[in-house]
């Protein structure tokens, strides 16, 4: 081949490759649009101040978002109350305390967690922890937020660990020798030195472990019991912006107000996420600064 | 110094117990799936198609069905993927158009699945009028899979020394043909263990192929795209939650999440090895 012919390919492939690039901007910019363009189409036919305000979810009559907004953090927020202090004691454990040998074993068992498909962790919800949580509380069936919370708590758990175990191994060694130095025993330098100077790494670990939460569907379909009404407590039934998604979008006809709808639940979900993996972003960065 | 010791003994069982909760988690779902799941696993299970209703045979088309289903995933992500990957880690300068791709990746990553659920049926199902088919859950799945496949490329294009590139590019060589011949044969490990585990976890999403494509049964294999299909996870969620007979599909229920996750680990073991025997040698 001459070399005319060869510098020719190169170009051509460079130019591929952008093109590869640019799909990514195209792909969440077409994401962005679809949502948006078929929510105008919905807020055409329903004001937007009774999507915010109303009360109920009962398509083709009141079209609110709100219990179903009030479901979506109920449940992600439940399961952070479980998975923060598990996640982030876990994560201290693994880098400050366990043996090389057992770090080893434990790493591989953690991700292993991360790997199991949520369909499966939704039929636990149905087959164990409902059963169980009804015999606890004596109550019909356990099909409700506290479900939800659980099952959500350990699929959020492999992303916090994870994350809050490198901020913590990325507070310089330096910092806990001086602590050392001045008299502080292992446990002072851990959550008096180690643990605040890995403060915007455990919050970036929370904020994805929380969008995690907030965008999981099966778990939550399977395993809330689904009534659209607005909870009162953990053992009540939940519905979240995904199971109404899930549960109503098989159903209705395409291009009516219904199935708008069901678009603009996503659009104003996808909004939260983009929102919270921001944050957790930020954080994240200023961590990456503040070491190097 | 009493008070001290005291704190440390309590800190260290808080600390350790609450691993010890995490790795219980695991212990309980795999317990509880695979001592109920085996005993219904057999040869017949998972090479016939389901019969009386679903409450009895198994799952062949199920299987067959989640596997052309990540073939068609891995067709459509893996050369895109790669291809984003080696534009971000070889051709691009550190300007706002690459930090715009690279903000992109980021959230595509964190956007629900639920939601490239409808995208796919905007876009594919509806838009590109490819209908609720194989073809257009696989396509979905693909994008919902890119991210991760950029990703975790781009990480083995970076662990490839520089000094490799520049050795090609003396002596004469053109840049792409630098990537072809020398970056991309020493990265493939890496790119293969990164491609692994996304198809493993593809293999497992539900929500993105719930309007996309996937049937709750199907009367005969087709091997073509245009056609609804079975899949694992989604016949272990019509089994669990909508079956006329509960209770008395639970066996078959317990035994298909076995297979899954089965293959899902089978998956991962796989890319594990491949990273593993790829450190060695270096």
């Amino acid at each position: 081949m001459n070399t005319v012919k060869r510098e020719q390919i190169d170009s051509l492939l460079k130019f591929a490759f952008k093109g590869a690039g640019l799909l990514t901007i195209t792909l969440l910019g077409g994401i962005f649009f679809m949502l948006f363009a078929n929510s105008i189409l919905f807020f055409l036919n329903v004001p937007p101040l009774d999507f915010f305000t109303g009360s109920q979810w009962d398509p083709e009559n009141h079209y609110s978002i709100f219990p179903l907004l009030v479901s979506t953090f109920w449940v992600a927020l439940g399961s952070m109350l479980i998975a923060v202090p598990l996640g982030i004691f876990s994560a201290a454990y693994l880098s400050e305390m366990a043996p090389k040998k057992l770090q080893i074993v434990l790493k591989p068992i953690i991700e292993m967690l991360a790997a199991i498909p949520s369909v499966a962790i939704g039929f636990l919800g149905i087959v164990l922890v409902g059963p169980g949580l009804a015999q606890i509380f004596g109550i019909q069936n356990g099909l409700n937020a506290l479900n939800g919370s659980i099952l959500l708590a350990v699929m959020a758990l492999p992303t916090i660990v994870t994350i809050s175990e490198d901020a913590i191994n990325a507070v310089p060694k330096s910092h806990r020798e001086a602590s050392l130095a001045l008299g502080a025993n292992k446990w002072e330098t851990l959550f008096k030195v180690t643990i605040p100077a890995a403060f915007p790494g455990l919050i970036a670990a929370v904020m994805l472990g929380l969008g995690r939460a907030l965008g999981e569907t099966m778990t939550v379909l399977m395993a809330t019991g689904n009534s659209a009404a607005i909870p009162k407590g953990f053992l009540d039934s939940v519905r979240t912006i995904t199971a109404t998604i899930a549960i109503e979008m098989g159903e209705v006809p395409y291009q009516t107000t219904h199935y708008y709808s069901l678009f603009a639940i996503a659009a104003i979900l996808f909004l939260i996420t983009l929102a919270v993996n921001f944050t957790g972003e930020f954080f994240a960065n200023r961590l990456r600064k503040f070491h190097s | 110094m009493e008070k001290k010791r005291i704190i440390g003994l309590f800190s260290g069982l808080v600390l350790g117990g609450s691993t010890l909760i995490v790795v219980l988690f695991l212990g309980i779902i795999l317990w509880d799936i695979f001592s109920k799941g085996f005993p219904s696993l057999s040869w017949n299970f998972v090479s016939s198609f389901p019969t009386n209703g679903m409450t009895q045979g198994g799952i062949l088309p199920a299987i067959i069905g989640t596997v052309l289903l990540t073939f068609i995933t891995t067709l459509f992500s893996v050369p895109f993927g790669v291809a984003c990957a080696i534009y971000l880690n070889e051709y691009a300068r550190p300007n706002t158009l690459t930090n715009v791709i690279r903000a992109s990746i980021r959230n595509l990553a964190g956007v629900p699945s639920i939601i490239y659920g409808l995208f796919g049926l905007a876009l594919f199902v509806q838009a590109l009028n490819f209908g609720t088919s194989i073809l257009s859950a696989g396509l979905t799945l693909g994008l919902l899979s890119l991210p991760y496949i950029i990703t975790t490329t781009e990480e083995a294009l970076k662990r490839i020394p520089n000094s490799l590139r520049e050795a090609a590019l003396a002596l004469g060589v053109t840049q792409f043909e630098t990537i072809k011949d020398v970056v991309l044969p020493k990265a493939l490990p890496g790119i293969l263990t990164g491609v692994i585990l996304t198809l493993s976890r593809a293999a497992g999403e539900t929500a993105p192929i719930l309007f996309t494509g996937v049937a709750f049964f199907i009367n005969g294999i087709s091997a073509s795209p245009n056609q609804e299909f079975m899949a694992l996870p989604y016949h272990l969620y019509m089994l669990s939650t909508q079956h006329n007979e509960i209770e008395q599909v639970r066996p078959l229920a317990y035994a298909t999440a076995s297979v899954l996750i089965l293959l899902v680990f089978l998956l991962n073991i796989i890319a594990f090895y491949v990273r593993f025997k790829n450190r060695t040698q270096d």
